[in-house]
């Protein structure tokens, strides 16, 4: 069926409106144009039904990562989401992330991730490279890029149900910040050893796998496959596997140093 | 809250692996029917193999199978892949993305007993390769007759067994690990370059790691069911001897 025949029409939305106090589910119809996406309607009822509807949204283009919902129940970036891709015969839901306080509306207070950020130490240059020496083989940068990729929209935070249903915030750093570990572990020119800070204070044990970062995702990382199950491994050759504790390969990380406390 | 029929994968991956599993426990306790022998022949099935009454010369009414399921079933059940499978359908935690889970007292993940074993993986990959190496003897003496090669429809169906069986081993996380995801320079010597050459290699297959988890699961489960038919006299197994 073409595009045409399934877009436009009058459709039905359900916005979450309200705050930390109280709120509720608030039916919206408009009149909806072939190709609008979620976000254009959300901006429609506000110009036209609702002017006091908080919402964040910045470039419209899927890489700002500021207008981060949950439509149908699912995270999804609002201005990537087209109305003629949901169920036509239903209304479509918009609600805020849930793993985050809510400030108003769709709008979420998310700087909870920008504290966890700081806690990691940024790039570190190994001590033994010659000084000025900061060449990099396509090769290992490739693995890297990948990760490069975020917006920090944090829709995997969102969905990741250590932080959305167990609320434990406070013992584990989430999909996104284990992408950030992972690029800077593999780093062939970071000097910092961060297993420990991976395993302890990021509590990647905690993270059971099961893929709902990487199903999430905007930008197609591979999350859980690239960076949360490698991580894993490396905890794994430093802490659980008998055969290199007995080599003494456990903890053999060349060029790499622990951080200073 | 999500409306549309998340609970279908879970549901469908519970009767699966029951199904799959009540049927491995039911073969190894019957334990016999295990091997086609008709004609020169012998194929014998994944589920018993190696055949170890055969290898050391002894003589068994008890499920003897199960000296060697742990190691195969080990590999699955502390797979990633699997771990995400049965995270969700049987723990419902979380039955699927954005769906509240299972209420628990307190959350734990895989840092205590029994789940915290499952970072032994790599170590239910080394078994699981020696039993894949036995299967690869099976499939190759499969095509032999009394020392003549021949064709049929059952040494066939073990040759694709064990090849989905292969890509379903070699695919593993742990694997890809081992072979060269640990390293953080694939530049910095010729032996980390070629590592690096395999690590992407193999990561092609772990890109279809659940692909293949559930090919070689059903391969192997109708390999066995095949050779329980065969051997037992339901039909007979078609080969031509050249």
């Amino acid at each position: 069926m073409s595009e045409t025949l399934t877009a436009g029409g009058t459709r039905k939305l359900q916005i979450w409106r309200g705050d930390l106090t109280s709120g509720e589910l608030v039916d919206y119809e408009l009149e909806t144009e072939p190709g609008m996406v979620v976000l254009d309607a959300v901006l429609e009822i506000q110009r036209s039904q609702a002017p006091d509807l908080a919402v964040r949204w910045n470039c419209k283009a899927a890489k700002c990562g500021s207008c981060s919902a949950e439509v149908n129940g699912r995270p999804r970036l609002m201005c990537k989401t087209r109305l003629d891709h949901l169920p036509a015969d239903q209304p479509i839901t918009v609600e805020p992330l849930r793993a985050f306080p809510l400030i108003r509306d769709l709008v979420t207070d998310v700087s909870w991730n920008y504290e966890v950020n700081k806690k990691i130490p940024p790039f570190t240059p190994r001590e033994d490279l010659p000084e000025g020496d900061f060449l990099i083989d396509q090769a290992d940068t490739d693995r890297m890029s990948e990760f490069r990729k975020c917006i920090e929209c944090f829709m995997c935070q969102d969905v990741c149900h250590i932080l959305r249903d167990h609320r434990l915030h406070d013992r584990y750093y989430g999909p996104r910040f284990m992408v950030r570990m992972a690029s800077l572990d593999m780093h062939p020119l970071d000097g910092l050893d961060r297993i420990d800070q991976i395993a302890d204070d990021g509590g990647i044990g905690l993270c059971n796998i099961t893929k709902c970062c990487t199903e999430v995702c905007p930008e197609g990382i591979h999350i859980t496959d690239n960076a949360i199950i490698p991580l894993k491994e490396r905890v794994v050759d430093a802490r659980y596997d008998p055969l290199l504790k007995i080599l003494g390969r456990n903890r053999r990380r060349p060029g790499k140093k622990k951080p200073a406390v | 809250m999500r409306r549309d029929r998340w609970w279908v994968q879970p549901a469908l991956i519970v009767a699966a692996l029951t199904v799959f599993g009540i049927y491995s426990i039911v073969r190894a306790i019957l334990s016999k029917y295990y091997a086609i022998t008709a004609g020169g022949a012998h194929l014998q099935s994944p589920f018993f193999s190696p055949d170890l009454p055969g290898i050391f010369s002894f003589k068994t009414g008890l499920p003897w199978a199960f000296l060697v399921l742990w190691a195969p079933l080990g590999m699955r059940s502390t797979c990633y892949y699997y771990r995400k499978s049965y995270y969700r359908s049987f723990f419902l935690a979380p039955p699927s993305c954005a769906v509240a889970g299972a209420a628990r007292r307190r959350y734990t993940g895989e840092t205590k007993l029994p789940l915290v074993l499952n970072n032994l993986h790599r170590f239910f990959f080394y078994l699981a390769v020696l039993v894949v190496a036995f299967l690869w003897y099976d499939a190759i003496r499969g095509f032999f007759y009394h020392g003549s090669f021949g064709i049929g429809l059952g040494n066939a169906i073990m040759l694709i067994n064990v090849l989905c069986l292969s890509a379903f081993t070699f695919g593993c996380n742990s694997w890809r690990h081992i072979i060269g995801g640990k390293l953080n320079c694939f530049s910095c010597s010729s032996a980390a370059r070629t590592r690096h050459g395999l690590w992407q290699k193999f990561s092609i297959l772990n890109g279809h790691h659940q692909f293949w988890a559930w090919i070689s699961m059903f391969t192997v489960g109708l390999t066995d069911l095949y050779i329980w038919l065969a051997s037992s006299g339901v039909f007979t197994d078609p080969h031509h001897v050249f």
